[in-house]
């Protein structure tokens, strides 16, 4: 079977509590049209990834409008997963040539999926370069197809983005996390952005002793300020760049430092990048760098609740999800000027934008001289969260979506 | 208590954003950006960003003076751009034309900023409109006010904001059937003065349930 099944239920007054009642009515009243007609969503994989922790989340919600949703995974063996890891890292901008045995791999597999997925739903929506090709299976009645890119594509490898191109084109619309992602296509693209849950483990409300315990498993004094940046030992989250901030900082101010990330063990480079920055830190006391497991959402709301202000100093970022998680904290953060970021940051109203290791320690000790300000940030935060990047905001999305292409046909 | 003739029926309105083939790394380039880009996206940097960015109470007017701030490092042209009101158009065109005379001054007079890469670049977008009945009407004041209590955002915004394109007047969806519905012409007022540059969409809904409150009690 490649239909994933949604256990859990989330009733919408859980929203409405939060959010108002007003913006879950909207929801149904975006709903309504769209009632008895069949959706369908495709990806590459059940579990693990952003992609997937949404759509765990998205459905049940759709569920809950009387909507008739379904999500499916395409299959495929080491050989396929290897080329589209590759495909992945190149559309990034990594260099690479392809070999044409990949395209060819690519191709067969997306053939076998289009042979065992139902492909018939009024609304089609596409997930990532993996699946891409299965639009050659589109009827001739025509349903509506879309395709959901989550990666940056502003600097793809040509030979790997030529070819995706012809699959791409063939589509309705396209979506992109920001506008610098997109490229020049013969569909409309629209802007859809990726969102966090707010009953999720990871951002629900804890209770103020969950954090204290958290902090003391850690070692980690709660009375003096907190700086935090969670993300994978890998290098384009430059934690390295992160001590060295904190080090101009620590001159000013008696802070400590968090580095929070999956565990490293099962991933060569990120050991070697963990390794990296253990040499950086030197052993010093107040930097805590902690190798949590791959999923430990709890630990993570935790450390974010009990921060000072939240870092994202990422040399280059897809969209960087953990920023919206710790302004939906109301956490003030300072975070690097790349990729998706600078949509949840609109520098000096929620947040501060830095350009540089200089940059984000000048701005960490800005905030800590001005608590006030680093509070209303949060605030605005908040606010800004609530509005653009929360899951209720991207299903109104996708019913906006559908709405629209249905229109047009 | 008044009856209205015709009813006011509430909308909702969703927003797509749809990312243009054109962006901007100076103001010079912004300046063409602004003579080319559709009315869609005009809209969209100027009445629309005020909806999702009404929790920003303070210094945030508009995309394009953000960038000017932000990524220009241009304090001047941004607070030029940030001064235009977008309730004093009745057009997108008359609203262009302003845009671009402010950024062209600001250029003619700078010509060396005019030229000077920003940090980041500015994105021109579209937006594209759904709109659909809640399934809600008011004959009275009464039910008007039950109505504007439920209302979400964007169904708030697009009668107390953007109504002012589709009436072609200075006034919005509230105030018009407040004073054509009911006759309250003093309430219509009122309620049009609200300052939607200070106020977040929450703050401004509070406003109009007091006024409607504060007539309540007078009839």
């Amino acid at each position: 079977m490649s239909e994933v099944a949604i256990a859990s239920r989330i009733p919408l007054d859980d929203y409405a509590a939060l959010l108002g009642a007003g913006e879950i009515d909207e929801l149904r009243v975006l709903a309504k049209p769209l009632k008895g007609r069949s959706m369908q969503m495709i990806n590459s994989t059940a579990v693990g990834g952003g992609v997937a922790e949404i759509l765990i989340r998205l459905l049940p919600l759709a569920e809950e409008l009387g909507l008739n949703m379904r999500w499916d995974v395409m299959t495929g063996g080491d050989d396929f997963y290897g080329v589209t890891k590759s495909f992945h890292n190149a559309l990034h901008g990594a260099p690479y040539h392809a070999d044409p045995k990949d395209f060819e791999i690519f191709l067969a597999c997306n053939q076998q999926n289009l042979a065992r997925l139902p492909l018939d739903a009024e609304f089609m929506i596409i997930h990532d370069p993996q699946p891409a090709a299965l639009i050659e299976g589109r009827k001739k009645n025509g349903n509506h197809w879309a395709w959901r890119c989550h990666i940056d594509l502003s600097h793809p490898n040509r030979q790997v983005w030529d070819f995706l191109e012809k699959y791409v084109a063939r589509y309705d619309a396209s979506m992109f996390s920001s506008p610098e992602f997109a490229r020049e296509l013969p569909i409309p693209q629209y802007l859809f952005y990726p969102a966090i849950d707010p009953l999720s483990e990871k951002n629900r409300d804890l209770e103020p002793e969950l954090v204290t315990q958290t902090l003391a498993r850690y070692q980690i004094d709660p009375l003096r300020p907190i700086l935090t940046q969670i993300s994978r030992f890998d290098r384009l989250k430059d934690p390295v760049g992160v001590i060295r901030a904190y080090r101009i900082v620590k001159r000013y101010f008696d802070c400590q430092l968090v580095l929070a990330g999956g565990s490293a063990s099962d991933d060569p480079e990120g050991a070697e990048v963990l390794k990296e920055v253990q040499q950086e830190a030197n052993g010093e006391a107040d930097i805590h760098i902690l190798e949590l497991p791959a999923w430990a959402p709890l630990e993570v709301n935790a450390l974010q609740r009990a921060s000072t202000i939240v870092i994202q100093k990422s040399l280059r970022e897809g969209f960087g999800l953990t920023v919206s998680e710790a302004l939906w904290k109301k956490k003030p953060v300072v975070a690097s000027a790349v990729g998706g970021i600078p949509v949840q940051i609109i520098h000096k109203h929620t947040g501060l934008l830095a350009h540089s290791v200089e940059g984000t320690a000048y701005q960490i000790r800005f905030l800590l001289s001005h608590p006030e300000i680093a509070t209303k940030l949060g605030e605005n935060g908040h606010e800004h969260v609530k509005e653009n990047f929360l899951i209720t905001q991207k299903l109104k999305r996708y019913l906006t979506l559908y709405l629209a292409m249905a229109h047009t046909k | 208590m008044n009856t209205a003739e015709t009813p006011f029926e509430f909308f909702t309105v969703a927003y797509l954003t749809r990312i243009g083939n054109q962006s901007a790394g100076t103001p010079a380039e912004l300046l063409k950006g602004l003579q080319q880009s559709s009315d869609a996206s005009i809209f969209h940097h100027t009445f629309q960003t005020l909806s999702s960015h009404h929790f920003l109470t303070e210094g945030f007017s508009n995309d394009f003076a953000q960038w000017a701030h932000a990524d220009a490092n241009r304090e001047d042209l941004a607070e030029q751009l940030a001064a235009l009101d977008v309730r004093d158009y009745l057009s997108i065109a008359a609203l262009r034309t302003d845009l671009c005379r402010v950024v062209q001054e600001y250029c003619a007079a700078n010509p060396a900023f005019a030229e000077q890469t920003a940090l980041e670049r500015f994105y021109f977008c579209e937006s594209s409109e759904v709109t659909l009945p809640v399934g809600l009407a008011a004959r009275t004041l009464e039910e008007f006010r039950t109505g504007i209590e439920h209302l979400s955002h964007a169904s708030f915004y697009f009668h107390f904001i953007s109504s002012r394109l589709r009436l072609q007047l200075q006034t919005n969806d509230f105030s018009h059937w407040l004073a054509d519905g009911l006759g309250l012409g003093t309430l219509a007022d009122s309620v049009n003065h609200i300052d939607i540059y200070t106020n977040t969409l929450d703050s401004a809904r509070a406003k109009v349930l007091r006024l409607i409150d504060r007539e309540r009690r007078r009839g």
